[in-house]
């Protein structure tokens, strides 16, 4: 699974990065989590709300910081 | 005989809400009387001295805040979860009038998004066909007029003080946008902005159960506090001393609402002063007892709130320096502006909640 952590690296964005790694960790997920900070590359997928979340190319989630269980159940639907 | 259900989850979501209103309720009742008690019984200390009052008004107005700060925070981010930048940046598009800069002033009040996504939230108004004043104007609303201003505000000086700054920062924004949309700047936003094109997004707005709301209205709250309690103490602390020490009329002379170079000096000062409203509001009653113009601080806080150097320094990754300089002198110099009128109307009129 290829996580993207969206954003332009302001406080949200480290918690949402914190939240997908406690979610990965406390579900046994293995995936590689990449943090996107860029501006140009942010837009270019769509985002104007951050943070956002990206799996396998796809946003998933914008616009807040979910709680490890919810990224759990985000993920566990798409695996 | 027609019942109305609720569905149980809507009422699970519900009830620990309402208890907990219920508890704020009691709590803002009964911290006058409790901090009455703890200082001026428990402690002793007598209600007219320095120190007496100094202590009484430091205890009982951070408590007081900080109820009204959560209250109103967990409030307004329920609300703003039903809006989003991608709803905004819809209603906005392609609205050339005055009217969608009234729009765009009410919901950059309203619309949640933190500073740190000023830049993308710009590329994609802008990409979308919004005007480029109309943005300034979504951009300028949003840090002016949120609910920790406003709470503070209200906490402080009352209903009256609160609703007159929220008029003014609506004002300002409007004519900074409109000023700047008149100027015809577009040639100074980097040209990769107007390049993008946007692919379809997620609404954050849609698909939310009210639990799902009021979580994020609590996690709001928890994160807010959890940043702003030391402004919070630095404001009140430096207030109460300020109150309790500073000579009456100390600034009287200097800054009173006759000096017309105050509120511009106020301005400047204001700028590179990145802290927010929590900080500064509680700053702001204990100078005006000593003297300072009510025009004048008005416009140091705006000037602190809605001009801030690190948001600045973001957005010069998509405008050229001068749009941004040009920005700053249009709001600086509507703020000074703001400042004078009201030193004007109001110079002899006292802060009292």
């Amino acid at each position: 699974m290829d996580i993207k952590v969206l954003g332009p690296g302001c406080r949200n964005c480290r918690r949402l990065a914190d939240h997908v790694d406690q979610a990965l960790a406390s579900a046994g997920i293995d995936a590689t989590v990449e943090k996107v900070e860029d501006i140009e590359r942010l837009v270019s997928y769509g985002v104007t709300s951050t943070p956002a979340l990206m799996v396998d190319g796809e946003l998933v989630m914008a616009g807040r910081v979910p709680a490890p269980s919810q990224i759990v159940e985000l993920l566990r639907g798409r695996a | 005989v027609h019942v109305l259900t609720v569905p149980r989850p809507v009422v699970r979501a519900w009830a620990p809400v309402l208890a907990a209103a219920a508890i704020w309720v009691v709590l803002y009742r009964g911290i006058l009387p409790f901090w009455d008690w703890v200082v001026y019984d428990a402690l002793g200390l007598e209600a007219g001295t320095r120190l007496g009052g100094a202590v009484h008004f430091f205890f009982y107005d951070v408590s007081k805040l900080l109820l009204l700060l959560g209250a109103a925070v967990f409030v307004v981010s329920v609300l703003r979860s039903f809006l989003s930048v991608e709803r905004t940046r819809a209603l906005l598009g392609g609205r050339r009038t005055a009217l969608g800069t009234v729009l765009a002033a009410l919901l950059g009040a309203s619309t949640p998004f933190c500073s740190c996504s000023a830049v993308p939230v710009f590329i994609g108004f802008v990409s979308a066909g919004v005007p480029l004043g109309t943005t300034f104007t979504f951009l300028v609303a949003s840090p002016m007029v949120g609910p920790v201003a406003v709470a503070m505000l209200y906490g402080l000086f009352g209903l009256p003080i609160a609703a007159l700054y929220v008029a003014t920062g609506l004002v300002l924004a409007v004519v900074a946008g409109t000023l700047i949309g008149r100027m015809r700047l577009e040639r100074f936003v980097e040209p990769f902005v107007y390049e993008t094109t946007l692919r379809q997004g997620i609404d954050p707005s849609r698909g939310l159960t009210w639990a799902d709301r009021f979580t994020i209205g609590r996690d709001e709250v928890v994160d807010i506090v959890q940043r702003i309690w030391p402004y919070l103490l630095v404001g009140i602390g430096l207030g109460a001393a300020i109150h309790g020490w500073v000579p009456e009329d100390f600034f009287a002379r200097a800054a009173g609402p006759d000096n017309p170079f105050a509120v511009p000096l106020a301005v400047l000062l204001g700028i590179p002063l990145y802290t927010n409203a929590v900080g500064v509001v509680p700053l702001i009653g204990a100078l005006h007892a000593k003297g300072l113009a009510l025009g004048t601080l008005l416009a140091f806080m705006l000037s602190v709130v809605a001009l801030s150097l690190p948001e600045l320094i973001l957005l010069r990754r998509v405008l050229r320096l001068r749009l941004i300089v040009t920005f700053v002198v249009v709001l600086a110099v509507a703020i000074v502006a703001t400042g004078l009128l009201f030193n004007a109307l109001f110079g002899a009129a006292t802060l009292t909640p």
